[in-house]
């Protein structure tokens, strides 16, 4: 038995974390964390509200387990979602669940958790966890995908390391997400039909360019097609990602266009066929064993020289499929990822590459250019 | 092993209380403003409260406003006040401190923010106590009423009522005060101190949560805030909460039996208490140590996240405080804190002791104190 503290956003699958939890026997407390500044008497529709905080309490109280709200407002706002906005504005396209993860979740709270006097820290992310057999014990942890694959979530966990994952529990990566609602109901627990949440927690309406334009002004630029010359104009590179088509106001154009790179108010667009990349540059690179891998299937990398190659499966989205992908050292702290085979469309600086070793991940990068 | 150390939040209801109230949940349910003998009946209970109260104050009866709460007889004392003082002219200005509970700060805002009246909020001393010197220098020809606090409910500072009460009498100037925390910790003077309004709490002394008093002498006029059947002079409509009312009346006379024993009784316990964490390093009281509730050690806990540690306590068995909380559930900082300038990279911590707290009890709450401060400070103090 652990004394282990539940990241509980008022959801489905942090709920059944937590009653999964408290069913292997574990000292479990629930913990809602705070998000964003809710304006009195205005309750908000989306992650962090005054409803989902209530939820998750009552989750809570039917496991007959300790509940607390922490605030962790200031720091969200410092350090996701100002870099969010700061991203947008440098033509990137961030990921604000990997940097929440990385800066807040198994940052402050982790160690705050453990502070307190909680052995773990425990949330509903779709992952499942495993220690490598070693003789004598101490066997290093592994990140592998989750049970339900249309749920998994290690995309948005690859930076962790080996000592937040010695801390840290993911039950319900176990587990497919209609037996964990099912397993909810049954329970009685009022999240059991709680819809998935997809959007940005902090932009409950979904609408990127309503967020960004008070934040970021109207910043007026061209489009500018393949051929380099102008074809449009738009009032924010900000509201642009690559490898989006719809919402670009490019009417008259013969053939769908799509965005292909953004150059600070310059928006590139090009036919699909344009999208696809042969490689990128990451930078910001961890691993998850805490270095490269260096045992089959793949070869020795970075540090080693000659910088050999080595070879995994490198997925440059969310919901992206990964691809073959060869990793070489590209110099200060940065890797070149380039795909031998399949090659992927759409690759948009500031987002997350990510390294797999089939149901392994091994851990991932930030985006910083793609390659032709 | 659980201990209670929370009582400035509220009270657990004295069995006695209990008692007094049940007939009126049972047989007496009786409207108590029904001609009947149902209503009789239970206008008895609340009628034989109110002298209750009444004594325990030493006021009139009459005087005795019957409310849902501290925060609504706060409501009704700063705003039906300043209302009628507005419509009869006599001005627009409001005086009260940066460490009255948000149910007279956030009224009187709300009073200068919409309502066209001006506000001079009164920043207290480091040691949480307000000069009077200062608090009577913010008065003006225009001051219509002053509100100061009995007691503050966080740092347990007792203010100087006895010195600004009888210069405002003097000046003409209506004084309420929140007296939510004071009542049965310290002496009250209503007559002496020339106090017009006065606003308790029963849960806060042994009684019933959600019932108030609001004592209006009746020489200050004031308008109501909620208009209905005209109970209560007028002042406060809505069907009378026989039950709680009863209980209200019962604990007000059992907490004014009894004060002569329970301050020092009280006292000994907190200094009991407040020795032990002294002892812990790095801990420092906050506010003054004489001007003081005899119930509350508040004290400052350097290398500790307040939170963290009131969370470690909780896992220990002890019920502390720190802050207030919002709407979510959160720990809120305390306006009252940032007033006297309490540094923020710390823990701030209170303990009240009350009726039914033992040594045993604060003897317990100083170990796990002890133990929790250690293994915080050994783990980086907690803070987010």
């Amino acid at each position: 038995m652990a004394r282990v503290l539940v990241a509980m956003s008022g959801g489905v699958d942090s709920s059944m974390a937590a009653a999964l939890l408290v069913d292997e026997g574990h000292d479990v407390t629930g913990v809602h964390l705070k998000m964003a500044d809710t304006p009195s008497g205005l309750p908000g529709k989306g992650c962090c509200t005054l409803d989902d905080a209530r939820d998750a309490r009552r989750v809570a109280d039917t496991l007959g387990i300790p509940f607390y709200v922490w605030d962790l407002a200031e720091a969200f706002r410092e350090r996701v979602v100002d870099d969010f906005v700061a991203e947008y504005a440098s033509g990137r396209t961030p990921n604000p669940c990997v940097r929440c993860n990385e800066r807040v979740k198994y940052a402050a709270l982790l160690a705050r958790a453990r502070a307190v006097g909680f052995d773990a820290l425990a949330t509903g992310h779709h992952v499942r966890l495993r220690r490598a057999v070693q003789p004598g014990g101490g066997g290093r942890w592994r990140l592998l995908r989750a049970a339900d694959p249309a749920k998994d979530q290690t995309y948005v966990l690859y930076m962790a390391t080996q000592d937040q994952l010695a801390h840290t529990l993911w039950p319900v990566g176990e587990h497919a997400k209609p037996a964990l609602r099912a397993m909810a109901a049954e329970r009685g627990l009022l999240t059991a039909n709680k819809p998935d949440s997809h959007d940005i927690c902090f932009i409950p309406s979904g609408d990127l360019g309503a967020f960004l334009r008070p934040r970021l002004g109207a910043r007026e630029g061209v489009f500018v097609g393949p051929d380099g010359a102008e074809v449009g104009r738009h009032d924010g590179s900000y509201r642009f990602t690559v490898g989006q088509r719809r919402g670009l106001g490019l009417a008259g154009a013969d053939r769908p266009l799509y965005v292909t790179a953004i150059d600070g108010d310059r928006v590139h667009v090009g036919t699909r066929a344009a999208l696809e990349v042969g490689g990128l540059i990451a930078d910001r690179v961890s691993w998850i064993a805490g270095a490269p891998p260096d045992t089959a299937p793949v070869a020795a990398f970075a540090g080693a020289a000659p910088p050999d190659t080595t070879r995994v499966a490198a997925q440059v989205r969310y919901r992206g499929r990964p691809l073959p992908a060869v990793l070489a050292d590209a110099g200060g702290g940065r890797v070149r990822v380039t795909f031998p085979q399949d090659r992927p469309e759409g690759v948009a600086p500031g987002q997350a590459v990510v390294f797999y070793d089939r149901d392994e991940c091994l851990g991932g990068g930030t985006i910083v250019t793609a390659e032709s | 092993m659980t201990v209670y150390l929370d009582h400035a939040a509220t009270t657990p209801l004295d069995p006695g209380v209990l008692a007094a109230m049940r007939p009126y949940l049972e047989a007496e349910f009786g409207n108590p403003s029904s001609l009947h003998a149902f209503g009789r009946a239970a206008r008895q209970g609340v009628e034989a409260a109110r002298e209750q109260v009444a004594d325990a104050l030493d006021v009139a009866p009459l005087e005795v406003l019957f409310t849902s709460g501290g925060t609504e007889s706060d409501n009704q004392a700063v705003k039906g006040i300043a209302w009628a003082a507005r419509d009869a002219g006599r001005g627009r200005h409001l005086v009260t401190t940066a460490i009255e509970h948000h149910a007279v700060l956030d009224s009187c805002r709300w009073l200068a923010g919409s309502a066209g009246f001006e506000l001079s909020v009164v920043p207290p001393q480091p040691d949480g106590v307000v000069d009077p010197e200062r608090l009577l220098a913010a008065v003006r020809a225009d001051t219509v009423l002053v509100s100061v606090m009995a007691a503050n409910n966080e740092l347990g500072t007792v203010q100087p009522l006895g010195v600004v009460g009888p210069a405002l009498r003097e000046r003409g100037v209506a004084l309420h005060t929140d007296a939510v925390q004071a009542f049965g910790r310290a002496p009250l003077d209503v007559d002496g101190w020339g106090i017009g309004a006065l606003a308790l709490s029963a849960h806060k002394f042994n009684g019933p949560k959600g019932v108030g008093v609001l004592v209006l002498r009746r020489e200050l006029p004031a308008v109501p805030v909620l208009h209905g059947g005209g109970q209560e002079r007028g002042l406060r409509s809505g069907t009378f909460n026989a039950a709680g009312i009863v209980g209200c009346g019962a604990a007000a006379a059992l907490t004014a039996e009894t004060m002569a024993t329970q301050i020092p009784r009280l006292r000994a316990l907190r200094d009991r208490l407040l020795g032990a964490l002294l002892g812990v390093g790095g801990v420092t009281l906050n506010g003054s140590a004489t001007a003081r509730l005899p119930h509350n050690a508040n004290v400052a806990v350097r290398g500790c996240d307040g939170e963290a540690l009131l969370l470690a306590l909780d896992a220990a068995g002890v019920a502390a405080s720190t802050g207030s909380a919002c709407q979510s559930g959160a720990a809120e900082p305390s306006h009252v804190l940032a007033a006297v300038g309490a540094p923020a990279d710390r823990a701030h911590l209170r303990f009240t002791c009350g009726r039914t707290t033992t040594e045993h009890d604060v003897d317990a709450a100083a170990a796990a104190f002890t133990d929790c401060v250690k293994r915080l400070r050994d783990a980086g103090g907690g803070f987010l």
